[in-house]
């Protein structure tokens, strides 16, 4: 096999495994979801009927998943871009509730303002929101050794507590009477839909921050610094790579992107910020990422995946009596399988045909 | 004496009170994943596994009529959940913390949906002991009414100091969490000690949660727990894997999460969320204050992720 076409061969099948072995875990999960749901009495086939009926079966369900997956690619990204560095963050929800309460602040402040004026300002002070939380936890790893998995985990509690606490306290609209929350944003700070749908705006900003996240990391040098502190920080260090700005700014920028998550959140969907923001978006962020092999791009259509499960929910829940939580038990199991299936990674015999060329060449 | 006549010295007997109430969640989780750090695995699951816990003891308490029975189903359901962690960090390039965050995710899931038939009848508690006979004021009695469980946590802790000390059971678990190299050379099977560790974590911290169900709070709904799993576990790191400081540091963090509950009692109600949210910014503070960039934790097992 001439050389150029073995490299096309091994990257090929490198890449078909690493399709591969995701989208079986995808399926043995549904499997598993499909045998455990039959234990508790309800028939699997129907179900998955209806789960593709109310994720992608009609136009109207798809506009529901496509608004759902806006967050969850920003969100996917706040864990996505500090894996480059080899950290595992999983604050994704407290920069989303953090930057929604920034943001609903800020474009309440600025009411009668031009909407050019207050929309980047909005997007500005939910991005510095989740920046400051994200960062902080990658600073607290540069320089005082804090694990970044524990402290953004309890960050984002801290974020939840301050955004209770400011929408009853000094924020709370006192016309909120049964849900508390943040005054409302003026009708001409909502940001509109695409044309001809229901999908917000959201969606095409989320997936410019996804594309821009993977030029950043897979065609800047910065990228390439980042991914190399990720293999090895020691050999990084020694050449002589600034691992705390890269590691700082990296995190700052990954909060950033779920702050965004929030700002949108609030001025294309809720309209102000108040408890109903603490969703999930987050959690589920942090499986999309692990399921897109934390690749940015892969990022968009994972999302999509999982805005479709969620969408499918309230069907399941009104159609076959099955508690909202089974998108979680889902989910859940989707997690465990694939952590699982790493073990299988570029070891599936399908692929060992360009093996033997590889030692002819 | 009545409510009115202890007014704010009623601020520090409920921070006392609750620090013993509060705590006891906090301490069987501590404990459970000292164990289990020992080995030298970190399981970030043990929140999935209190609200499993939770659910399940409650469930068993209210079909059974027997609240023990629900602790030792509590406690299984909890080994079950450390049996599938460790199962699938043995396999090869399986990262434990991105494990735990998969189990923490599906435990809270799993008891979710099980537990939506429990959340309104009312399952029977378990009984305490009333420390406070002597005293004539009925905060004083209810403060030191004081949950069987809590004692087995005190007992638990010097018993467990021992064992990894200085029984040979002891020993190997601590050898598999300094040096992996050195156990495998010396013959010991590490996936099954890291397995046995896994689950008698996964016991102790299903237990912890039946203790919220049935004791205190003592229902079950789905905001029974929110983060006193990540914060035990962040604790075991501030106590240094010494089962005893697990008991100073969960009476601590048992204060400071009565403290919001306490206040609002006597009718501090502004920035209560702020004060609930005190065990967590304790715990952030702590973590900042006492690791290093520099140099190792010290006590810390050598084969520990979380730490390197």
């Amino acid at each position: 096999m001439p050389p150029f076409m073995h490299r096309a061969v091994t990257h090929l099948s490198a890449s078909v495994s690493a399709l591969a072995v995701p989208a079986a875990a995808v399926a043995v999960s549904l499997a598993l979801f499909g045998a455990f749901v039959a234990l508790v009495g309800v028939d699997p086939v129907e179900m998955y009927q209806l789960m593709y009926r109310g994720a992608f079966g009609t136009w109207f369900s798809w506009q529901n998943t496509l608004t759902r997956a806006s967050p969850l690619i920003l969100t996917a990204l706040c864990t996505a871009l500090p894996a480059q560095l080899g950290l595992v963050i999983i604050g994704g929800e407290g920069a989303l509730v953090l930057g929604a309460l920034a943001a609903a602040a800020t474009g309440v402040a600025l009411n009668g303002a031009p909407v050019a004026l207050v929309w980047p300002a909005m997007a500005l002070a939910g991005m510095a929101g989740g920046a400051l939380l994200i960062g902080g936890a990658g600073a607290l790893r540069q320089w005082r050794g804090v694990n970044e998995t524990i402290s953004s985990l309890l960050l984002t509690y801290i974020a939840i507590a301050v955004l209770n606490h400011m929408v009853e306290g000094p924020l709370k609209d006192p016309a909120s009477l049964n849900k508390p929350s943040t005054a409302p944003l003026a009708d001409t700070y909502m940001i509109g839909t695409l044309p001809g749908s229901s999908v917000h705006w959201g969606l095409v900003v989320g997936i410019v921050c996804a594309v821009a996240a993977w030029v950043l990391m897979r065609r800047t040098t910065f990228g390439f610094a980042a991914r190399m502190v990720g293999g090895n920080p020691r050999a990084a260090r020694m050449a002589g790579l600034p691992v705390g700005r890269l590691l700082v700014v990296t995190t700052a920028l990954a909060g950033a992107a779920a702050g965004l998550a929030g700002m949108v959140e609030v001025a294309a969907v809720h309209g102000r910020a108040s408890a109903s923001l603490v969703a999930g978006y987050g959690s589920t962020g942090i499986l999309v990422a692990f399921l897109a092999r934390q690749n940015p791009l892969a990022v968009i259509p994972v999302a999509v995946l999982f805005g479709g499960i969620g969408a499918s929910g309230g069907l399941l829940q009104r159609r076959l009596d099955l508690p909202d939580a089974s998108v979680l038990v889902l989910q859940g199991i989707i997690f465990v399988v694939l952590l699982a299936s790493e073990a299988m990674q570029g070891r599936l015999r399908l692929f060992a045909f360009a093996t033997p060329a590889a030692k002819e060449a | 004496m009545d409510h009115a006549s202890l007014g704010w010295w009623g601020v520090p007997l409920a921070v006392l009170a609750g620090a013993i109430r509060v705590s006891t969640p906090f301490l069987f989780v501590s404990l459970g994943e000292c164990l289990t750090e020992k080995s030298g695995r970190i399981n970030l699951g043990l929140e999935g596994t209190l609200v499993m816990g939770a659910m399940s003891g409650y469930a068993t308490a209210y079909l059974t009529g027997n609240p023990w029975a629900g602790v030792l189903v509590a406690g299984l359901a909890g080994s079950l959940l450390g049996v599938l962690h460790a199962a699938i960090c043995a396999l090869e390039r399986v990262n434990d913390i991105a494990v735990g965050i998969a189990l923490m995710l599906l435990g809270t899931g799993l008891a979710f949906f099980l537990g939506k038939p429990f959340i309104q009848p009312q399952a029977p508690q378990l009984p305490a002991i009333p420390f406070g006979w002597w005293s004539g004021s009925a905060q004083v009695r209810s403060a030191l009414d004081i949950n069987p469980l809590f004692l087995v946590g005190l007992a638990l802790a010097p018993l467990l100091l021992w064992g990894l000390r200085t029984t040979r059971w002891g020993m190997v678990l601590r050898i598999v969490g300094e040096s992996a190299e050195a156990a495998r050379a010396m013959g010991y099977p590490i996936n099954r000690v890291r397995l046995l560790a896994t689950a008698a974590g996964g016991f102790f911290a299903g237990v912890g949660g039946s203790f919220l169900s049935l004791s205190y709070p003592g229902s079950w709904n789905e905001r029974l727990s929110s983060g006193q799993g990540i914060t035990a576990v962040a604790l075991v790191i501030f106590a240094r894997w010494d089962p005893v400081l697990c008991v100073w540091a969960s009476l601590l963090f048992g204060g400071a999460g009565a403290l919001g509950p306490a206040l609002q009692s006597v009718g501090v109600t502004q920035g209560y969320h702020l004060f609930n949210a005190a065990p967590y910014v304790l715990t952030l503070a702590i973590m900042i204050a006492t690791s290093s960039s520099r140099h190792r934790l010290a006590g810390a097992p050598a084969e520990l992720s979380v730490t390197r």
